[in-house]
């Protein structure tokens, strides 16, 4: 394994005996980017989180090679402690220190730091993730959602060469996960630190990762750039209707008297509801599967508005048997679309034909 | 109210439960911090032993320590030849009698409290930095703070009680080993039941109020310890 200074390697065989004497093997052998967001999917029980444990030194490995960017964490049975590895980590529930204030909370770390770490970096994180109204108060006094925050600030605040996250937003209710999605976000945005982010929600994957690593029974099944990975037909975890694409584009022109926004990606360009998102600024969208239909001829008689000339590259057997799915190819960009198999049978498209796919749904993610 | 001698016991006894409980709580709570985190095999016996003196009479252990802190007994060798003399019918010879007589009140106590902080707290604390050391220091003793307040409650009342432990070792010396629980004793062995009956409503009085607190502050405290990770 190359110690490359920008990436992060990890080979682990970890052996995990747990309480109803099953033994789980999480048999993993990972080149991650050192930068960006690292979505590990999979469901729960796929050794996710001990991989993540794992990472960060809190489950003890008798053998693997952790190398991040550079930096030696373990090899074979040299193992570097916990609190010697620069690793933020934010665990699923709250881990705030309940007798600790939010400062004093935020500060444990900073305290501890081995080097001298920047106040305008101090400054731009309490900024960032909100917490002035909030320095003064207990754990206990705050919401499921500000907690979360303080203890990513917390993590972040370090410094650390890695943040791990280990499905951040599980134990929040709906409303709440959206309150602190943006701070996610923006975390991605505006600092450069690779972040490994543990999740089983396809959505935050959606939004959030560059990057995903799908895990199953402990193994890796698919890795890859988030739009790849998506669009591949196999995928080894049935998304049904969430199943669908992700891709970068750019906002081209608004549209005042429709309210709508041309976006620009690679190879093509589609009409998406203005959300107030600025010219020239870059967007994720998101097109589901089931939101994408077929056709030979370029129909103007519909309402869709956004249709886009594809080819065909791949048709492969949906879970349910009476649909297919297809994997179209625009420019730079992969689109899936969820056709039920008479209607493919009656256009008699193969691979390598040149379609038009009517897009439905287009949402913008961030 | 009370005689010269009855006084002299009261403040005996005060000096020494103050000695046992700070002794106790410097040597207990490692221990319970040890036997609380640790997996090894020796937990199970350090554990029993330490809580031998819950079930023991405090006769069998005042009888051992008499032979080993006696003058022929292998610390009382060893006090004599530092010209310490030996320790049994002494001052320091009821106080370590009194730590071991006390142990489990101290340090079970503590290792519930260690117990009850869970992992994760530590695992966030690795993760920002702290060393082993540290980690019991800033977050491990803060959080059981509780537990701390009810071992040093619980050691302390514990001692001002005990008898038999220090009328074994420690006999009956006016202003070095006469505690109430032994003031009483002899006041009742002279049919002197005027004098027994005030000491021992004090005693009454004293171990109602302790207790009441160690209740009362556990119920408040209880939320504090659950509130982690809720």
């Amino acid at each position: 394994m190359t110690a490359d200074s920008n990436t992060i390697n990890i080979a682990i065989q970890h052996r995990l005996n747990n309480s109803r004497a099953q033994t789980f093997c999480l048999d993993v052998n990972l080149q991650l980017p050192g930068k960006g967001i690292t979505a590990i999917f999979g469901e729960s029980g796929s050794g996710k989180t001990t991989l993540l444990r794992c990472l960060a030194g809190l489950e003890k490995m008798l053998n693997g090679e952790i190398h991040v960017k550079g930096l030696v964490w373990q090899s074979g049975l040299e193992i570097k402690p916990v609190h010697e590895r620069r690793v933020g980590y934010v665990f699923q529930e709250s881990s705030l220190f309940p007798h600790l204030n939010v400062e004093q909370n935020i500060s444990y770390g900073v305290k501890r730091s081995p080097v001298m770490l920047s106040k305008p970096n101090y400054e731009k994180i309490i900024e960032l993730m909100g917490l002035y109204s909030l320095l003064e108060r207990f754990p206990e006094q705050l919401s499921g959602g500000e907690r979360q925050r303080v203890a990513i600030a917390r993590a972040l605040l370090i410094e650390p060469d890695i943040l791990l996250m280990d499905e951040p937003l599980a134990s929040l209710d709906g409303r709440r996960k959206q309150e602190i999605m943006p701070y996610l976000e923006s975390m991605h945005e505006k600092f450069d630190v690779p972040i490994i982010y543990v999740t089983h929600s396809i959505d935050e994957v959606a939004r959030l990762a560059d990057h995903l690593v799908v895990l199953q029974e402990g193994t890796v099944m698919t890795e890859g750039l988030l739009g790849e990975v998506l669009a591949n037909t196999d995928l080894p975890i049935k998304l049904g209707e969430d199943t669908g694409v992700v891709f970068e584009a750019r906002v081209a022109e608004r549209d005042d008297d429709w309210n709508l926004l041309r976006a620009e990606f690679l190879g093509g360009e589609l009409w998406v509801r203005d959300g107030g998102d600025s010219l020239d600024q870059s967007i994720r969208i998101r097109v589901l599967a089931r939101d994408v239909s077929l056709a030979l001829n370029a129909h103007t008689d519909t309402s869709i508005i956004n249709r886009l000339r594809c080819r065909i590259e791949k048709i492969h057997e949906d879970e349910d048997r009476a649909m297919l799915l297809v994997r179209l190819v625009v420019g730079e960009v992969k689109l899936l679309a969820r056709v039920s198999r008479r209607s493919a049978h009656q256009l008699a498209i193969k691979i390598g034909d040149e379609v038009w796919a009517q897009i439905k749904g287009v949402a913008i993610l961030r | 109210m009370f005689s010269e001698g009855d006084v002299t016991a009261i403040f005996l006894t005060l000096r020494l439960a103050t000695t046992v409980t700070l002794i106790l709580l410097v040597l207990g709570a490692p221990l319970a911090w040890w036997l609380a985190r640790t997996n090894s095999r020796l937990k199970g016996p350090i554990g029993a032993l330490v809580a031998l003196p819950l079930v023991l009479p405090p006769t069998v252990l005042g009888f051992y320590l008499l032979l080993t802190l006696g003058p022929n007994g292998p610390i009382g060798q060893v006090t004599q030849s530092l010209d310490l003399g030996t320790l049994a019918f002494s001052y320091s010879g009821l106080v370590i009698g009194s730590v071991l007589y006390s142990l489990p009140f101290v340090v079970q106590p503590l290792q519930n409290a260690f117990e009850a902080i869970g992992d994760r707290p530590l695992e966030v604390a690795a993760t920002l930095g702290a060393t082993p050391i540290d980690r019991y220091f800033s977050i491990a003793i803060p959080m059981a703070k509780p537990g701390f307040f009810t071992a040093a409650i619980l050691g302390f009342a514990h001692t001002v009680g005990e008898f038999g432990v220090v009328l074994m070792i420690g006999g009956n010396i006016p202003g070095e080993t006469r505690v109430v629980s032994v003031q009483i004793y002899d006041h009742v062995e002279a049919l002197a039941y005027d004098e027994a009956n005030r000491l021992a409503l004090l005693m009454i009085v004293f171990s109602f109020l302790v207790l009441l607190s160690v209740y009362g502050f556990r119920k408040k405290s209880q939320r504090q310890i659950l509130s982690f990770g809720s």
